[in-house]
């Protein structure tokens, strides 16, 4: 039997793995900041839209990605602005304001981009971050192709995720958001502040999807469609919850993910194959779905004062 | 009852009642920001949006049409929301009534209308009712998060739904990804032809009194708040919580699945892809808008569908994106709870 085909068929799906993952990842690692700290924000679609819009029409704007980019980490800060307000000082429901906020999200991004884009007959597509092959190292057989042709904001996530722990786990300010997403009531009492502690907290967490969102546009598709993140935002929450609230562990969740996706993607390319594209377009969710209930036998605890608002 | 008592009723009613006329305002006038930022005009935009809602008597209707949907939605999410079951899920739940009401619409096209007509209406219910408590199960059972697998779920029927269209259920000789239109038999009555409105409207309507007497006036809604509020002291109480949950996901979805039906039965007569425009959606607002109270919901559910009435026709009279309008319903929410938090601060409301 010849065993090519096989080859090239993994390499190619294994090649897209850590790109699909990538959103989901930024996503995902900011929000366990956010309910590290006791804050659940199910609005993460809408703020990863407003992202990826942001990014879109300021990078197409200005012919220039890396202002697209910090585009989108305004938008990410001025969201998290938002949410906390909501959420942490009127102590409003923590669900509500996530449904209300992709809401917003959905229907700001949708108005602006048809005036200024989908009807204004202008060449919509934006050059993306090319990939960056790494000397000698792309040249392997296989291995080149999966892990060492990838772009910027891919590689990014190497960086992202020992960080990330590293601030959670290794400094004062990480210790802070854990204890206040505990016990927030011990916290306030050695004198953490601890609406503040979750402003921040919730402004990472928005940052992060933002970039995440503006990453689709900016180094994934070339350009901006209305619902372009397609329910990342929602698999993030679900990433987080598998990854058991860490950072690495949201690493293998997302890549697993990424897996889900590719392979959908690479199986509808092939067409003519026996099963409904429509099946394969819900492979990822069903996943989610699926992990969920395996998740039982290694339950990992949520933080305790998760989606409580604090006095 | 003496004036003193009399006054400090009123003014209980009037404190829980003012949010909502307080809040739309807010809304509307941010929107109009928008609608600015974009190049509009905002009069002429909301002048449009009023006019496509109120014109005459068809337009009216025409309100009333798309409010149905969202009355049946939001009156069966209250439950869930009262049960503080997260269900993001509604859209989901509208498809598998959708699909179960066209399939039975089609198939057992030769039944009697007496026979079809409920049936239609009654597997739309269990459609819904049963995809709804797929995530009650696995919230039970595995500790799953209701908000992630009711939107996951949201897909996979959507996707289900795309593929029913395009595969099996296509009509034949179709140029279309829909199915042919479901037995005659089926349809529901309409009031005043040639307006489109129908009796799924009156069914809305009883449906949101009758599960507002459930919930406020039996021990069936009683348990049901209580595991709402505090499921580890309801447990405590000897009450089934596991049991509750799964109740109030069945009614949720089956109200949902029971729009997906009458969508198909009284509007459409038939299945396609985007058969529902976001109704799930839009009926989480309706319930958050008047906390959650079944009763409210046929006030909110009219206001947004004269919402997304007027912004059809806004879209093409004055060519304003009708997306607007979920910019909108958001800020509604955000206003509502933002005044909800004043209310509660101002510590003059008692339970």
């Amino acid at each position: 039997m010849d065993l090519l085909p096989v080859v090239i068929f993994l390499q190619s799906i294994l090649a897209a793995t850590w790109r699909m993952a990538t959103p989901i990842l930024y996503a995902a690692v900011g929000e366990i900041f956010s309910e590290r700290a006791g804050v659940l924000n199910i609005g993460l679609e809408g703020v990863m839209l407003i992202g990826a819009f942001a990014g879109y029409s300021v990078a197409y704007e200005s012919g220039n990605l890396i202002l697209g980019l910090l585009a989108a980490i305004a938008s990410g800060i001025l969201s998290g602005l938002i949410f906390s307000f909501f959420t942490i000082t009127v102590k409003a429901n923590q669900i509500v304001v996530g449904a209300a906020y992709n809401m917003i999200g959905m229907g700001i991004t949708g108005v602006l981009y048809r005036v200024f884009y989908a009807e204004s007959g202008r060449a919509l597509s934006l050059k993306t971050f090319a990939p960056i092959e790494i000397p000698f190292l792309s040249q392997i057989p296989f291995l080149g192709e999966v892990l060492f042709k990838h772009n910027i904001m891919v590689y990014a996530t190497l960086l992202l995720v020992p960080l990330a722990t590293f601030v959670l786990y290794k400094t004062a300010f990480g210790l802070s958001i854990r204890s206040v997403g505990e016990h927030p009531k011990a916290a306030d009492t050695v004198g953490i502040n601890v609406n503040r502690t979750r402003y921040f907290a919730v402004i990472i967490a928005t940052t992060l999807a933002a970039i995440g969102g503006a990453f689709l546009v900016l180094a994934y598709a070339d350009q901006f469609v209305e619902g372009i993140v397609t329910g990342r935002g929602f698999i993030a929450l679900a990433v987080v919850v598998f990854g058991g609230w860490s950072p690495w562990g949201a690493m293998g969740a997302s890549l697993l993910f990424g897996i889900f996706y590719a392979l959908q993607l690479r199986l509808q390319a092939m067409g003519n194959i026996m099963i409904p594209y429509q099946f394969l377009q819900a492979l990822p969710y069903v996943v989610t779905v699926l992990v969920l209930i395996g998740l039982t036998k290694r339950r990992v605890q949520a933080p305790k004062a998760l989606g409580v608002p604090y006095k | 009852m003496n004036w003193v008592n009399f006054r400090a009723r009123l003014k209980k009613v009037f404190r829980s009642a003012w949010t909502p006329f307080a809040a739309i305002p807010i809304a509307l006038l941010l929107g109009g920001g928008v609608l600015l930022l974009a190049g509009y005009n905002p009069i002429t935009a909301y002048e449009a949006m009023w006019q496509g809602a109120f014109k005459d008597k068809t337009a009216f209707t025409e309100v009333l049409i798309k409010a149905t949907p969202l009355m049946f939605i939001g009156a069966g999410l209250a439950v869930a929301f009262k049960c503080s079951i997260w269900n993001i899920g509604a859209e989901g739940q509208f498809y598998a009534g959708a699909v179960m009401a066209t399939v039975v619409g089609i198939y057992l096209g030769d039944l009697p209308r007496f026979i079809l007509m409920p049936l239609v209406l009654i597997v739309g219910v269990i459609g819904g009712a049963l995809w709804g408590m797929i995530p009650a199960y696995l919230k039970n059972r595995f500790g799953a998060s209701e908000v992630v697998t009711t939107i996951m779920l949201n897909y996979v029927a959507i996707y289900i739904t795309g593929y029913l269209v395009t595969g099996p259920m296509i009509e034949t000789k179709g140029m279309f990804p829909q199915t042919p239109k479901i037995s005659a038999a089926a349809w529901l009555p309409r009031f005043f032809p040639p307006t489109r409105l129908h009796i799924g409207f009156i069914i809305a309507v009883l449906l949101a009194i009758i599960l507002y007497i459930v919930i406020f006036k039996t021990s069936i809604g009683y348990t049901i708040r209580a595991v709402g509020i505090n499921p580890i002291a309801a447990r405590y109480a000897g009450i089934n919580v596991r049991k509750n949950i799964l109740l109030a996901m069945a009614i949720s979805g089956g109200a949902a699945g029971l729009a997906g039906s009458v969508e198909v039965a009284a509007i459409s007569y038939r299945l396609y892809q985007l058969i529902s425009p976001g109704f799930g959606f839009d009926g989480i607002a309706v319930s958050l808008l008047v906390n959650n109270n079944p009763l409210g919901v046929i006030f909110s559910g009219f206001l947004f569908g004269a919402l997304r009435s007027g912004a059809e026709v806004m879209m093409m009279t004055a060519k304003v994106p009708s997306v607007l309008v979920y910019f909108i319903q958001g800020l509604v929410i955000l206003s509502v709870v933002a005044f909800g938090a004043y209310r509660a601060t101002t510590k003059e409301i008692e339970e």
